[in-house]
């Protein structure tokens, strides 16, 4: 055990299971989220969003899952880096011409990079004034009192730029999903001629149920709910 | 010259058991004293070296290629041959035995041969359990099928790549020894002298085709295992670099060269297209199981395809001659690859071949798929079918095949005794570098097993009955005299091919000696032509000593300087093959003399006369070899006249 | 249909290992279309022999795509535009009159450069020698037909075992992975009883081996599998990650 992680197939696997974590996280995220849409004054999204308040929540999974994204973001920089040394110093003049290969599984890191620079608006938008700073508004709902969310959500989404960046990051997330979901898979060896089929089509149709998931959720928003 | 086989007393079956039983073995504790050279990787040499390591020996071992792994023995398509019965229908080791003797047209040894076929067994055995992936059937055992008209099934293969999957074998158990450390690896290193201490063989002196360096070996005893000398023709079966320069050495320093003359030629190769063709593309034999061989029955239709006016499916059925079925109604389109290589010559020559050459015929598969269906036909040769479309750009399913004969496989080599040691002490020959067990003519899927019976279960007690003297034996530095002068000599002989300066390419001369080869000492040979052969050969070899160019230099990698020296070799063993076919007054096996022919055009043997293995030894620079008889007779095989009708 | 094209040629020329290379410019009139690409590179060559200048290195040798010493990275594909072949079996007919042809060495750290289109593929026998075969010695195994083997098993093994190990897969790879030659070795044994005593240990050294060679980490691209010119399957890759995983947490 102790030498797996340093081992390429180790470092791969660190990969895997910290990129199909932040799928559950994912899917987690969206189910609430489409609670923004149901048309009760954000009540229903409040009450859900509230969870993340939790002590539990708050002090045990959250840790997790920022370490979820540490882990996977550190990772893709060494095995960016040490790829670029396997390729060696010298490129091929006449590029490369390989057909049926699919974009996002080469550009995963800078699909990545625009991901996480995303994370960073998005942190900064809802994460710091609802978890560090408290700056959003207050809200009692049978008896128990919460944050906004929901304003602050739609706030947000009043302005057009930033409907915009949060389609053009749900679309860097999709893409990069087309490739990781079934990718995951593979690296922990649950794939084989038949599975790698299953696994592409399951996974590409994730990433547009999250991608356009997430889009139409700020564009209703920013569309029929001010 | 002594000839002296060798051959174990008792019956037949029990030779090889009584051999072993009291052969001179080497105890544990000397092995580890003892190092084996092996030159080549393929078949041979991969599981003789491999073998040997095992065994507790040092072993280096020398491939000209990057790795093992790249040895011609890899292209062998169709199977490998065994006795092991399997399938219930009659096989024995003595039918084996008897076959290979017979399908070799009575020119073999025949306790060599018999040995040949009582370890077939083992071999399957061995690389099942090293993971060779051979076909199976449902059950979940072994399949076998029919080869080369042989009237039972005892061909084990692999799909298409029986003989890469036996190397790949070979290969994991020599790579195995690599990491236990016993066999030292020499990639991309080539033999260029062997090296004689008190008229033993001691060593070998080898060039690094990378830095263009000499480096001096030492070793007890010497194993080649480098393959044919086909490329003699320039264009073969074989691969690029294989070559005879290994056995030109072992020729010059001592060892007879027996039967240069038997050539192999392969009846279903795809034919020549242009000037500038490299190599020739072997079609699996397998295909005449279910294709049949024709060519038109009127010249004029023949013409009108050489033109390019008519295409072979407008020929009513009634005007193609199904020249095999027609003169060998017995068996037809599975004849042996002589007679099936010698008539599509007769018929190109009688002015019926097709293509735009004139020199192909047709293979046909119109009436297999008929009877079987096109999707029967993909499976079992769709992989052949692809590759002959990429290369002719030609669909075989909906139009004919066209095949040629080309050179294949040489069962001339370096003469060797029972025990496969040549006649230079301490220097062993296997696989198809040594005259070996084919005699004249070669079997189907019977290469494959000729080579791992030499390195896994005959030189690994044959090499000990020599090296058992030699336990006392200091290891050589490689500073001793013996191994400077060899060493200065090869330098000179690379400095004297760098300064001849001429004109042409290496390849040009090459492409003349070829030539030469197929017109003359081809498919049919005769007195005359011979006797021109041997001039011709000798003009062009000073053509080359005068007019060779050679860019670059000595130093680090000059791909030229080693296609021109071994091209020097392939003159020597041009002249010797043209030589033993001008001496062997008959037609037998891939020898085939115009003057020696039944009314009918079949070849002739002449028993009284020719029933021995023609052994050349070398006289020097310039002189004329002189040939020594090793007599052969049969004991237990009835020699015949071949039939197939 | 033969006919005779004319070509420029860009070809990677350096002299040794540690010599800097550069791209030459030559010029070819009336190549056949039937005939390969490597006999088209030896047209360049008596070409370049007669005019008194050196030929070209390049590797090759049984010129009918079994060997796997035949490399070159042609327009930006290993092997060249075609699939399933090697570059021996490439023909021109794939190429137009006119056409310029950028002929480059297999690009990789874990291969370098020996001289002009040449590299050093030793690194795949080393990692072969760590563990790449099954141990067992000549002689005294059982017979052929002692183990019976699933049909569908050693169809598998086969078509894992067809790897020529030629390095397309690496040459191609954006990551200089080498994990479908490494695949398909331990696919190939531990799909077969024989090769199954050893499975574990097997996977574990070949990939350390292959990892201290300086290979990079697969990144699923598929990339391998599509220039492979035996279809070798990425399905190998997952059956390695697999038994490797599988002996790791066995460790």
């Amino acid at each position: 055990m102790s030498t797996i992680f340093g081992s390429s197939i180790g470092r791969k696997l660190l990969m895997s299971l910290s990129g199909l974590f932040l799928v559950v996280f994912l899917i987690i995220h969206l189910s609430i989220n489409l609670l923004l849409l149901v048309p009760d004054g954000g009540q229903m999204f409040n009450v859900a969003a509230n969870f993340m308040a939790l002590p539990l929540i708050k002090y045990g999974l959250q840790p997790v899952l920022f370490a979820g994204f540490i882990v996977h973001i550190i990772y893709a920089a060494i095995l960016t880096a040490q790829n670029n040394k396997a390729r060696g110093s010298a490129k091929y003049a006449s590029g490369n011409n390989t057909k049926d290969v699919m974009w996002a599984s080469k550009n995963m890191f800078v699909l990545g990079l625009t991901v996480s620079a995303f994370l960073v608006v998005h942190l900064i938008d809802y994460w710091v004034p609802l978890q560090i700073t408290h700056a959003a508004e207050s809200i009692t709902i049978d008896g128990v009192e919460m944050h906004n969310t929901y304003a602050l959500v739609n706030a947000a989404f009043a302005e057009s730029w930033r409907v915009i960046l949060y389609v053009i990051g749900a679309l860097g997330l999709t893409i990069h999903l087309t490739h990781g979901f079934w990718s995951a898979f593979q690296t922990l060896g649950l794939s084989n001629n038949i599975w790698r089929k299953r696994w592409t089509v399951i996974g590409i149709a994730f990433a547009w149920i999250v991608g356009l998931g997430f889009s139409l959720i700020a564009i209703l928003q920013f569309a029929f709910y001010q | 010259m002594k000839l002296d086989s060798k051959i174990p007393q008792g019956p037949m079956a029990e030779k090889w058991s009584n051999y072993k039983a009291n052969q001179k073995l080497v105890n544990p504790a000397n092995k580890r004293k003892l190092d084996i050279i092996v030159v080549g990787t393929g078949l041979a040499g991969a599981s003789a070296a491999a073998s040997f390591g095992e065994m507790g020996f040092n072993v280096k071992n020398f491939t000209i290629q990057d790795s093992p792994r790249r040895a011609h023995s890899i292209a062998a398509q169709g199977g490998i041959n065994a006795a092991k019965n399997y399938p219930n229908d009659g096989d024995s080791i003595h039918r084996l035995f008897y076959d290979t003797v017979k399908g070799g047209d009575y020119r073999a040894r025949e306790a060599n041969v018999h040995r040949l076929a009582e370890v077939s067994n083992d071999i399957i055995d061995q690389c099942v359990a090293q993971g060779v992936p051979f076909a199976r059937e449902y059950g979940g055992l072994l399949d076998n099928r029919s080869f080369g008209g042989a009237q039972v099934s005892r061909t084990f293969y692999a799909k298409g790549q029986t003989g890469q999957q036996l190397l790949i074998g070979a290969y994991q158990a020599l790579m195995r020894q690599v990491n236990a450390g016993t066999v030292d690896l020499y990639t991309r290193t080539e033999i260029v002298d062997i090296v004689m201490v008190d008229g033993k063989a001691r060593g070998v002196i080898a060039r690094d085709l990378v830095t263009g360096e000499f480096q001096r070996h030492f070793g007890h005893a010497v194993v080649l295992a480098t393959g044919g000398y086909g490329n003699a023709f320039f264009l073969s079966t074989n691969a690029m670099g294989s070559n005879g320069s290994a056995a030109i050495k072992a020729y010059q320093k001592g060892a007879a060269f027996a039967n240069p003359c038997f050539a192999q030629i392969h009846p279903t190769c795809i034919p020549v297209h242009g000037e500038f063709q490299s190599k020739l593309t072997l079609m699996s034999e397998s295909l005449r199981n279910d294709g049949r061989i024709w060519v038109p029955k009127k010249k004029e239709d023949a013409e009108a395809i050489r033109a390019g006016k008519l295409k072979p499916t407008q020929i009513a059925e009634e005007n193609r001659d199904y020249y095999l079925e027609r003169r060998y109604p017995a068996f037809g389109n599975l004849v042996p690859r002589d007679v099936a290589s010698r008539a599509a010559k007769e018929r190109c020559d009688a002015g019926f071949g097709v293509g735009a050459t004139g020199l192909a015929v047709y293979l046909d598969f119109k009436s297999a798929i008929e009877r079987l269906g096109e999707d029967a036909i993909r499976a079992r040769y769709g992989n052949l079918f692809q590759m002959y479309e990429k290369i002719v750009d030609d669909n075989p399913y909906e139009t004919p095949m066209m095949i040629y004969p080309a050179i294949h496989y040489t069962m001339g080599g370096i003469w060797v005794d029972y025990e496969l040691q040549t006649t230079v002490p301490g220097l062993f020959a296997a696989g198809e570098a040594n005259f070996s067990d084919h005699g004249a003519n070669r079997l189907g899927a019977s290469a494959l097993m000729q080579g791992l019976a030499d390195g896994y279960f005959v030189l690994p007690y044959t090499i000990q009955n020599y090296l058992a003297d030699d336990i006392s034996t200091p290891r050589m530095t490689g500073d001793e005299k013996e191994f400077v002068d060899a060493e200065n000599e090869a330098k000179a002989k690379f400095e004297k091919l760098l300064a001849i300066k001429g004109n042409r390419s290496v390849d040009s001369i090459h492409k003349e000696l070829g030539l030469v080869m197929w017109d003359f000492v081809g498919m049919a040979r005769k007195k005359e032509g011979l006797e021109q052969a041997i001039e011709k050969i000798a003009a062009i070899k000073k053509e080359f000593y005068s007019n060779v160019r050679i860019p670059g230099s000595g130093e680090g990698m000059n791909v030229e300087l080693e296609k021109a020296s071994r091209l020097a070799d392939f003159i020597e063993i041009g002249d010797l093959m043209a030589r033993d076919a001008l001496h062997r007054e008959e037609s037998c096996g891939g020898h085939f003399r115009e003057e020696y022919q039944t009314e009918e055009g079949e070849a002739q043997r002449q028993d009284d006369k020719f029933t021995y293995a023609g052994c050349w030894e070398y006289q020097g620079e310039d002189k004329a070899p002189v040939m020594h008889k090793e007599e052969l007779t049969f004991e237990v095989v009835k020699v015949a006249q071949r039939n197939y009708k | 249909m033969e006919n005779n094209i004319s070509l420029t040629l860009k070809v990677w020329r350096q002299n040794g290992p540690k010599e800097k290379g550069r791209f030459e410019t030559y010029k070819l009139e009336k190549v056949s279309t039937d005939s390969s690409f490597l006999e088209m590179m030896d047209i360049l060559n008596e070409q370049l022999i007669n005019d008194g200048n050196e030929p070209v290195a390049f590797d090759h040798d049984c010129r009918e795509g079994i060997c796997g010493m035949c490399s070159l990275y042609i327009n930006g594909r290993p092997h060249g535009p075609d699939d399933d072949v090697t570059t021996c079996q490439l023909h021109m007919r794939k190429f137009k009159d006119g056409e310029t042809i950028t002929i480059e060495p297999w690009r990789s750290a874990g291969f370098p450069v020996i001289k002009d289109l040449i590299v050093n593929r030793n690194a795949f026998d080393t990692i072969i020698a760590a563990g790449g075969y099954t141990s067992v010695s000549t002689g005294g195994v059982p017979d052929a037909n002692a183990i019976p083997i699933p049909k569908v098993d050693a169809d598998e093994a086969m078509d894992a075992a067809s790897c020529i190990g030629c390095g397309a897969c690496v040459a191609t790879c954006k990551n200089g992975s080498a994990m479908l030659f490494v695949s398909a070795k331990v696919s190939h044994l531990a799909l077969l009883p024989q090769g199954k005593v050893e499975a574990a240990r097997r996977a574990k050294n070949m990939v350390a081996k292959m990892d201290e060679l300086g290979f990079g980490n697969c990144t699923n691209t598929g990339a391998c599998e599509v220039e492979c010119p035996k279809g070798v399957s990425i399905s190998n890759i997952a059956r390695l990650n697999r038994e490797f995983l599988k002996a790791k947490l066995q460790d």
